[in-house]
């Protein structure tokens, strides 16, 4: 009796002044391990009669029980308050800069590109290309722009020597040549005998000699092509009006045809889109103002027979705008020259996540 | 192209507004630029009398006028000598905006005396130079009105672009012509009269070639006048110079610009008694020099026709008049030149003189060939009305070139190119009041048939009919149809290998570096120091010389612009570029590249770690993330040495798939770091996109099935001691190939060379991960493929497996 209840109260006692782990581990050691005192009195139940030591041995049982809860109760107690103790000593300087990463870029041109792909991609358009050196039939012959045409002139047109049959080759000036390597494609030709149609957008460069304030000796253009049988001007319009709605995201941006002249269209048209100038900032919309941003037309027929289609059954529209122009238009970049100078601050300033317009 | 609304309107009957004919005119296709109205400056200013003008009572040079405003008598004090009683001057009256001075008027006192306003002068209101006094109005001017008004300036101004095939429009009457055939009103004939000459003109035209159609003149027509007084022409004829920009010179150089503004029809006047003999169209001479009437000298050849007497050229055909030969105020015998030139032949003379004039810009886009009978006889009007005298019987050399043509026009063409409908009157009615003969009725599918007036050389086929008819029509009624669908779903628009190109640009952008866009061409001696430079690839017109060669690779300029950004204090620039680099002329000798370089530190100096500069690991990253990005087969690819020698030679590499190079990568050679001023290692590298192999197109884009073990895998290492010029590719590709079903990695995770580790020697040491795939390894199974690893890295390499 006097032996539990003493061995009780000093168990106790000692788990109650643990202040640390390592001193309830002593105090759990001094009772319950093998030479503890509780384990002790375990170990004389062997030599008790049977009533003895089932009356004895629940008593035990329950004293070991109680020993037992308050270690868990104490370690529970001391655990929290290690756990704590450690957590305040981790407390770092939150403040402090992330790890350095340089947030990478796209170029304004790529993204446009990829933007019109989108959009021109959802009308049935695919890509095509085309050399950015050129022999002169496909920039100029093949297109209706006859030998004495200005655009044909040394001042105008970056000129390579010739090839060895005498071909002149250039810098294509436009992203036309390839309305006439495509039309001129035996499969492409094939597809359109078959009643198919032919709808392709030429993003690519260009060259041309020019080099000012407003005008760099390399730009960019996207050249838009769709011949079948019966395309007519009413589609261009259509296909025109949706595409600039969409680039500009300008539900009711209003757009103007206006009669124009370009060799290998006819009729041709430049194409206005809306906009205003309030306090000298141009918001493009229905305004009081328009701004050219595209030259277009039906395919004249010389290009079609040109490229080995019958103009008598195949007919179709062209367009051409220049993507570094409406890249400033859209987002606002005010100078050209800017986009070839490859300054970090630009670039980090106008420039594109590498997700943007990913997930559209 | 400018002209004033009122010369407009000598050509065209009409009630049309202003805003209206600038709509029209747009939408025919003869883009209005802009419109001056100089009645807008002038807003404000009014004809004043001067009822009184004393002398200033403080100044000697100023008067004290009492002005009469028509709305009451003001006191002006004035500074002019000619400032006197009764004269009619324009005022302004306080709160103007005064151009020629840049100032608004203010009621003041000048020198004690009240002065409630200004009278002006020309150059005041930048109507003139001339600042010798105020404006002098007629005294006949009406007090009070408008000075606009009065000084006939209240008159807009129109500009408009016209399109190179449309030189009809380089003259006034072909501008109302259009506008006419759009219902703004009705085309007022030319007045033309045949005025029969009194006398033989003493000098005949001839020709120094067979006169052909197709010659550089064909024809050309003149006459003599004599007793003719040149001098300052009348005022109506000097505004109109005046408002489109030109100068009044004398009357008879005036008559031939306002011939040439009016109706297209670029004439030349001679001083008779300048010139010995007949004229004659012919070839120039090698060598030949002409003093042309802008003052300069300009040598000439056999492919350039003038116009010469008996002495010397006196005339570049087409293109500009000579200036010893010109017309002088007191000029009183003249001989007038009409004549027509073939546009390629005036283009062709004029580009390789230099000049530009208006004769040239008329000539070249193909002026209306009967125009040498009908401004033959304008001319002589004007002449004879302006200076007086009388003209010779008419002299002319050659014949008239072929213009006469004619097409059909399908009934149903224009509604199935515009999807406008037209009716057959309107098509037939627009197309003849442009100046088309038709005839055929347009019914049951028959058509028209346009004779094509002389003055539209530019219409040479059924298209031009349908456009002529669809821009008078107007392109407002072409309505807006979107594009019928091709297909249920829409397609990518880009094919497999076209976006390698956004996937790049992508991948690269993720992985910190900035996009940039530069020329294709550089200096040839960039090119030739990265293999490029060919002739073939050579422009021979360049900007200047660094521009002068296509680039053979992207680097140079990624070099440039890395140096420009550091040169503005933005360090560590991370750049890359994706786009052409052309190897020669043809179209496959262009490729694209996707191409970047690292300057200096890879880790800027931080807090938290230590710095670090890009080495050629970096690159190297770079490089398989972007053939990864594109789908190549990176597992197969291997990297070895033999990178081009613009990379430093012993830190650089290939990656290659079999024989086929897909990438290059490293250090970039110092030689050119230091040629750039850039300080620090440029890791740099460029990924041949349309190297690796198409895909291989699939039915579906399924995926191949994934089998997930669902035993432990086990890592094992190895240290191995190899030649120090062993590569580690060659170690970890025999390790990975000792067992390909169990193996699933060999990572190198430690290199060291040094103590330890025996001279010429290197230790490399690579973790293994074998993935069971039926059931759990026992230790004899992993033992074994030890073994066999350690055997497979010995082969191959010579390696022993260290302690």
């Amino acid at each position: 009796m006097d032996d539990l209840s003493a061995i009780r109260s000093e168990a106790l006692g000692a788990v109650e002044q643990a202040t640390d782990l390592a001193a309830l581990e002593a105090a759990r050691v001094a009772v319950l391990g093998k030479k503890g005192s509780v384990t002790g009195l375990m170990k004389t139940l062997g030599g008790m009669a049977p009533d003895q030591r089932k009356e004895f041995g629940a008593r035990v049982n329950q004293l070991k029980g109680e020993i037992e809860a308050a270690l868990e109760a104490r370690k529970g107690l001391l655990g929290n308050a290690a756990l704590a103790a450690r957590l305040a000593s981790e407390k770092i300087d939150v403040s402090l800069p992330a790890r350095p990463e340089n947030p990478g870029t796209l170029h304004p041109i790529g993204q446009v590109m990829d933007e019109i792909a989108a959009i021109f991609g959802d009308m049935g358009f695919t890509w095509a290309e085309g050399p950015d050196i050129e022999d002169d039939w496909h920039n100029f012959s093949a297109l209706n722009i006859p030998p004495d045409h200005p655009a044909r002139q040394m001042q105008d047109t970056f000129y390579l020597p010739s090839r060895a049959d005498g071909t002149p080759m250039v810098l294509r000036t436009h992203t036309s040549p390839v309305q006439a390597r495509t039309m001129l494609n035996k499969d492409v030709q094939k597809m359109l005998a078959d009643g198919g149609a032919l709808r392709i957008i030429v993003p690519g460069r260009t060259f041309r000699i020019d080099n000012d304030a407003t005008h760099t000796p390399m730009f960019h253009q996207v050249e838009g092509l769709v011949i079948d049988r019966t395309t007519h001007m009413g589609h261009l319009k259509g296909c025109l009006v949706d595409f600039c709605r969409a680039f500009f995201e300008v539900d009711d941006l209003p757009l103007r045809f206006r009669p124009s002249y370009f060799p290998f269209t006819e009729p041709s048209a430049e194409v206005d889109i809306g906009c205003s100038w309030k306090g000298g900032e141009l918001k493009i919309g229905a305004g009081d103002s328009w701004l050219e941003i595209l030259g277009s037309g039906m395919v004249h027929p010389n290009v079609i027979a040109n490229c080995g289609l019958d103009p008598a059954v195949y007919q179709g529209f062209a367009f051409g705008m220049g993507i570094d122009r409406i890249a400033m238009l859209k987002y606002g970049i005010p100078d050209l020259r800017s986009f070839f100078d490859s300054d970090l601050r630009w670039l980090r300033h106008y420039g594109f996540s590498a997700l943007e317009g990913v997930a559209r | 192209m400018k002209f004033t609304l009122s010369w407009l309107k000598e050509h065209l009957e009409t009630t049309a507004t202003l805003v209206e004919v600038r709509d029209a005119l747009t939408m025919l296709g003869l883009e209005v630029e802009g419109i001056a109205n100089p009645a807008e400056t002038l807003k404000g200013f009014i004809v004043g009398y001067v009822v009184e003008a004393v002398q200033h009572p403080n100044a000697d040079r100023l008067r004290v006028c009492k002005v009469d405003t028509g709305n009451g008598v003001v006191q002006v004090v004035c500074g002019a000598p000619n400032a006197r009683t009764g004269m009619k001057g324009v005022f302004a009256p306080p709160g103007s905006y005064i151009p020629g001075t840049d100032m608004h008027l203010k009621v003041g006192k000048i020198r004690g005396e009240e002065s409630n306003g200004m009278l002006c002068s020309m150059r005041e209101l930048e109507l003139s130079d001339d600042h010798d006094g105020i404006i002098d109005l007629p005294a006949e001017t009406k007090t009070g009105i408008p000075a606009a008004e009065a000084l006939g300036l209240d008159d807009p101004v129109i500009e408009i672009k016209v399109t190179p095939n449309r030189g009809d429009c380089l003259g006034v009457h072909g501008i109302a012509r259009d506008l006419a055939a759009a219902g703004l009103g009705t085309l007022k004939p030319m007045k033309v009269e045949r005025i029969k000459g009194s006398y033989t003109s003493p000098i005949k035209w001839t020709h120094g070639y067979e006169a052909k159609p197709d010659s550089p003149c064909p024809i050309v027509l003149g006459r003599h006048f004599r007793g003719v007084k040149n001098g300052p022409s009348p005022d109506w004829l000097q505004r109109r110079l005046k408002a489109i920009g030109l100068r009044p010179i004398s009357a008879l150089v005036d008559i031939t610009n306002l011939v040439c503004f009016d109706l297209n029809r670029p004439l030349h006047v001679f001083d008779a008694q300048k010139l010995s003999g007949d004229l004659v169209m012919r070839q120039a001479r090698e060598g030949e020099m002409i003093q042309a009437l802008d003052g300069k000298t300009y040598e000439l050849d056999p492919g350039m026709s003038v116009i010469a007497d008996s002495k010397a050229a006196h005339g570049i055909g087409g293109v500009m008049g000579g200036e010893e030969t010109g017309v002088q105020p007191e000029t009183t015998e003249v001989f007038l030149e009409v004549a027509y030139f073939t546009p390629i032949k005036v283009a062709a003379t004029g580009r390789k003189l230099g000049i530009q004039s208006d004769a040239r810009y008329r000539f070249e886009r193909g002026i209306d060939p009967q125009s040498v009978q009908w401004g033959t006889d304008v001319a002589t009007q004007l002449i004879l009305e302006l200076c007086g005298g009388e003209a010779s019987e008419i002299t002319s050399s050659g014949v008239m070139p072929d213009w006469e043509r004619s097409y059909t026009l399908r009934a149903d063409r224009v509604k199935n190119l515009t999807a406008i409908d037209v009716s057959a009157k309107d098509t037939t009615d627009i197309l003849a009041k442009l100046g088309f003969t038709m005839s055929g009725t347009g019914q049951n599918s028959e058509g028209w048939t346009a004779a094509v007036p002389s003055w539209r050389p530019d219409i040479v086929g059924e298209a031009d009919l349908v456009e002529e008819v669809t821009r008078v029509a107007g392109f407002d009624r072409i309505p807006t149809t979107s594009l019928p669908r091709l297909s249920a779903t829409s397609k990518p628009t880009r094919d497999p290998l076209q976006r390698r190109v956004p996937q790049a640009r992508r991948s690269l952008a993720q992985r910190g570096m900035n996009e940039v866009v530069t020329w294709s061409f550089l200096p040839l001696k960039k090119a030739e120091r990265f293999g490029g430079g060919g002739a073939d690839v050579r422009l021979l017109n360049s900007i200047d010389a660094t521009l002068d060669t296509m680039r053979p690779s992207i680097l140079p300029n990624l070099i440039d612009a890395a140096a420009r950004n550091e040169a503005r204090g933005l360090s560590d620039p991370a750049l890359f570029e994706v786009g052409p680099q052309y190897k020669d002329a043809t179209p496959t000798g262009q490729a694209r590249v996707a191409a970047g370089l690292r300057h200096n530190m890879a880790i800027p100096r931080n807090w938290e770690g230590p710095a670090r500069t890009v080495d050629a690991y970096d690159a190297k990253a770079d490089a398989m993330a972007v053939l990864a990005a594109i789908g190549a087969p990176v597992e197969n690819m291997s990297a070895q040495a033999g990178a081009p020698d613009w990379y430093h030679p012993g830190r650089s590499g290939v990656i290659k798939l079999g024989d086929r190079v897909m990438a290059t990568f490293g250090e970039l050679h110092p030689e050119l770091t230091t040629a750039a001023d850039l300080k620090g290692p440029v890791a740099a590298f460029e990924v041949f996109l349309d190297a690796p192999p198409p895909p291989k197109t699939k039915a579906t884009k399924a995926r191949s099935k994934l089998t997930l073990s669902a035993f432990q895998p086990v890592e094992r290492d190895f240290a191995f001691l190899v030649d120090a010029g062993v590569e580690a590719e060659k170690l970890v590709r025999a390790a990975r190939n000792a067992d390909k079903v169990l193996i699933t990695s060999v990572r190198v995770f430690d290199v060291y060379a040094g103590k330890g580790v025996p001279e010429g020697k290197k230790s490399l040491a690579i973790a293994v991960t074998l993935q069971p795939v039926e059931r759990t390894l026992t230790d004899a199974e992993i033992e074994a493929v030890c073994n066999k690893i350690v055997a497979a890295v010995t082969k191959a390499t010579g390696a022993q497996l260290r302690a």
